[in-house]
């Protein structure tokens, strides 16, 4: 079965993040002054073949800690496992 | 010196290093090995891993090159004691691979920085470094937008207390300072030694500083350093290897 694997990488609180700042001013000036901080991580959304979710979010953290995060610097989390794809809408594609 | 220069997709700064071993050292034994390839050769000297964009910097600078083909080699080859030189991306390969300890992130300034910086030398008494002076200043170019060298707490003091800073960010004076680091790098580390001292990897281009015409040839006596502790072990090389080069045009 074919499972969408949704991993949201972030950068330990720890390390500085200065694009999440850059974008923080941003949004501060646009009038949103209810932001107090903004982070910048990434999502990375793994199609996976697998028998059941519970063996696809295996295989999405073994990803994970193999390659798509690097511990000294960030944190990942598999925030979602599930036959649809949670983000992807075909009324995005223009289909107003 | 029998040097191997690996180049992965994405790698530019192969061919200044080539020009800087084989024609400014003049080492003719100095070849291409493309990251495919499953093995570095045999009796090999020096690896250089280049500077660049490999892979595009895509997920992180370094990330998917550590896992090339070559790369397995290379790991084995160092874990061997191997002499391994990584310059800019080639260090951030050998952070990846954890030849190196620590990682580069983006520039605490956010820009891509591209300039001649000062660096301090902080150790003579390894194979890149045996030419150069503690204390000594040295000017090189940097290019880079992920140079900031960071990690954890207990490893950067693990780093600092083993000595295995080899080069730091400093003014014409050779002051340590915060105005003088281009990337926010922790410490002002440029670049740093592994403890078994056969593993080096720096952020600033000494390939692009062998030549005055470039505007300084500090860089070149890295590589000297490199050529003299060849040389040195050549002369307790066995009889076969002699005959070797002897063959060799």
């Amino acid at each position: 079965m074919k499972f969408f694997a949704y991993i949201a990488i972030e950068r330990k609180e720890a390390i500085l993040d200065p694009q999440g700042k850059a974008v923080e001013h941003a949004l501060g000036s646009l009038g949103f002054r209810e932001i107090e901080n903004t982070r910048i991580g990434k999502l990375v959304r793994l199609t996976v073949d697998a028998a059941t979710p519970e063996a696809a979010r295996a295989i999405a953290e073994s990803a994970s800690e193999k390659l798509l995060a690097n511990p000294i610097m960030e944190t990942y989390s598999v925030i979602s496992v599930s036959d649809e794809s949670v983000l992807h809408s075909t009324e995005w594609m223009g289909n107003e | 010196m029998r040097t191997r220069i690996i180049v992965f997709p994405g790698s530019n700064c192969d061919h200044d290093a080539m020009h800087a071993v084989k024609n400014v050292l003049g080492e003719p034994d100095t070849e291409f090995v493309w990251h495919k390839s499953d093995s570095i050769g045999s009796d090999v000297d020096l690896v250089i891993l280049p500077g660049g964009f490999s892979y595009g910097d895509y997920l992180r600078t370094g990330a998917i090159a550590r896992f090339s083909p070559v790369m397995r080699s290379v790991i084995r080859y160092a874990s061997e004691g191997g002499t391994v030189l990584g310059i800019c991306n080639g260090f951030q390969v050998l952070c990846e691979s954890g030849l190196l300890p620590g990682v580069l992130i983006r520039n605490e300034s956010l820009k891509f920085a591209c300039k001649e910086i000062y660096l301090e030398v902080e150790r003579e008494d390894t194979r890149f470094t045996s030419e150069l002076d503690s204390g000594e200043i040295l000017r090189i170019p940097i290019a880079h937008g992920e140079g900031n060298f960071i990690a954890t707490d207990e490893v950067l003091a693990d780093i600092e207390a083993n000595g295995q800073v080899m080069l730091r960010y400093c003014d014409a004076e050779g002051q340590v300072t915060r105005e003088a680091n281009p990337n926010g790098s922790l410490n002002n580390i440029a670049g740093i030694i592994n403890k078994e001292g056969n593993v080096m990897g720096l952020m600033p281009h000494p390939e692009r500083a062998c030549e005055s015409i470039l505007g300084s040839a500090d860089g070149r006596r890295i590589f000297e350093s490199l050529q003299s502790h060849f040389s040195a072990s050549l002369r307790g090389a066995t009889k076969e290897r002699r005959s070797n080069l002897v063959l060799q045009p």
